[in-house]
């Protein structure tokens, strides 16, 4: 049997965030790259976002947050990791993030935070170059 | 990650494990085959459901409903749900789990999203190994969702022991309910979003192209009527669910479909082991690669080079 690894990638929306545009498009981005997106909607907990990400075998989290909670939520999602020892997958981050608060999130084990008119294409690449098949 | 481990892990209900093999299943990796083969004494005990119907008809808010319905009977759950991968770049975006949050939680539901990957028919090439470990896993209830289809995407019957096809009002004339192919494959009707205008007029048309059907069954698919979003008719759906299990049992079905699909699926697997072995014996062969050029030339003719290959390089003693 030859090998056909596929990128795998949860699009979460932890907290109370109203809308899903910014996290849709950068959905669609991760498909047209050839990812494999599986998109859970709106208003997740912590413990929804991990659940998801263990059952479906993903290589990458991507979180995505606008309400301004994310210094909770955030480490709240890597202590589950890796308590269920899955702290393998990369986890990125986007959404409203003050630039203060990106050192914190950074050493709580969020691999990268990619703000606001972030080229799509990096995201793509970061993820490529950083994911553990 | 060992395949003893897998195994280990996989009879222990450890879903992260169940998630690695199914992962492995997908990416046709050698560790699967292994898993799989010593997996394969633990199962057979689950009920395995598929669901299939158009876009947009409602299957994963129907797959949603009727978890929450057999859950109340304290049953088991996993549930496999295929969306369509592009033909152009390979990527999928899997959205069904977005109506499946109620169960996000729950230890006794097992999810899996799955890209079709090139594959045809309604399902995923890995889709009937993943329901096997999911089996072997020890759910009780096995859901099977296909992408959404069109008129002839029947491959669902190969995994399920009881298929629901959706349908929602307003879908065509009675002509579309006669026509070959999905609306055959049916165990049960669902006629979904009963809140919608026609929605009887589809259950009268429906059991009207069952009045005419020349098939002498003992089982007549019931035609269900259901709204998936407020929960009507779900209870009466998992009844017919349920009853159709029985027939199965009693009328000797179960028995004789099992046996036909150990068939199927002994002759898949021999066919492909020996496509494979074919290649790889062929790979690079000038006297392969000379009749080839010799067929395009119009020199020689296809049908009787491939008898020839075949004998040559897979049934002789000498290679």
């Amino acid at each position: 049997m030859s090998s056909s690894k596929k990128i795998r990638v949860l699009m979460a929306k932890p907290g109370l965030d109203g809308h899903d545009r910014g996290v849709k498009i950068v959905a669609r981005a991760l498909r047209d790259a050839g990812m494999e997106v599986i998109y859970t909607g709106l208003r997740q907990t912590p413990e929804m976002v991990v659940r998801a990400a263990i059952d479906e075998g993903v290589h990458c989290i991507g979180l995505s947050i606008l309400s301004g909670a994310h210094n909770a939520l955030f480490p709240k999602i890597m202590e589950l990791l890796k308590a269920e020892g899955a702290d393998d997958i990369l986890v990125t981050g986007g959404g409203i993030i003050p630039e203060d608060d990106i050192p914190d999130l950074k050493k709580a084990g969020i691999s990268e935070i990619f703000g606001p008119g972030t080229p799509l294409d990096d995201i793509v690449e970061y993820i490529k170059a950083n994911v553990k098949l | 990650m060992s395949v003893a481990e897998l195994i280990e892990g996989v009879l222990n209900q450890k879903r992260r494990y169940l998630a690695r093999l199914i992962s492995l299943i997908e990416n046709e990796d050698i560790r699967a085959l292994e898993a799989l083969s010593q997996l394969y004494k633990h199962t057979g005990k689950g009920h395995i459901i598929g669901v299939t119907g158009p876009p947009g008809s409602g299957k994963s808010s129907l797959v949603t409903k009727l978890t929450a319905e057999f859950r109340k009977r304290s049953k088991t759950i996993g549930i496999v749900c295929v969306d369509p991968s592009s033909p152009f770049t390979g990527g999928a975006l899997l959205g069904d789990r977005i109506r499946m949050q109620e169960h996000s939680l729950d230890d006794e539901v097992y999810v899996r999203s799955m890209g079709t990957r090139g594959h045809l028919g309604g399902l995923a090439r890995a889709t009937s190994d993943a329901v096997r470990a999911i089996d072997a896993f020890g759910k009780d209830i096995i859901f099977v969702e296909t992408v959404g289809t069109g008129q002839s995407e029947v491959e669902v019957i190969d995994v399920a022991h009881t298929v629901i096809v959706t349908d929602v009002p307003g879908s065509g004339d009675d002509i579309q309910a006669i026509k070959a192919g999905i609306m055959e494959i049916a165990d049960i009707f669902v006629v979904n979003k009963s809140d919608l205008a026609g929605a009887d007029k589809k259950v009268t048309e429906i059991n009207a192209m069952l009045d005419i059907d020349p098939r002498e069954r003992a089982w007549r698919p019931p035609v269900v009527l259901t709204n998936a979003r407020t929960g009507d008719g779900i209870p009466e759906l998992v009844d017919n669910i349920l009853a159709h299990l029985e027939h199965l049992k009693e009328s000797g079905l179960l028995q004789k479909k099992g046996l036909q699909r150990s068939r199927d699926e002994l002759h898949e697997l021999m066919k492909y082991k020996l496509t494979k072995e074919l290649s790889q014996k062929l790979q690079g062969k000038p006297e392969y690669e000379k009749a080839i050029k010799m067929i395009a030339k119009r020199k020689q003719d296809p049908y009787t080079v491939a008898e020839q290959l075949i004998a040559e390089f897979l049934f002789s003693e000498t290679r």
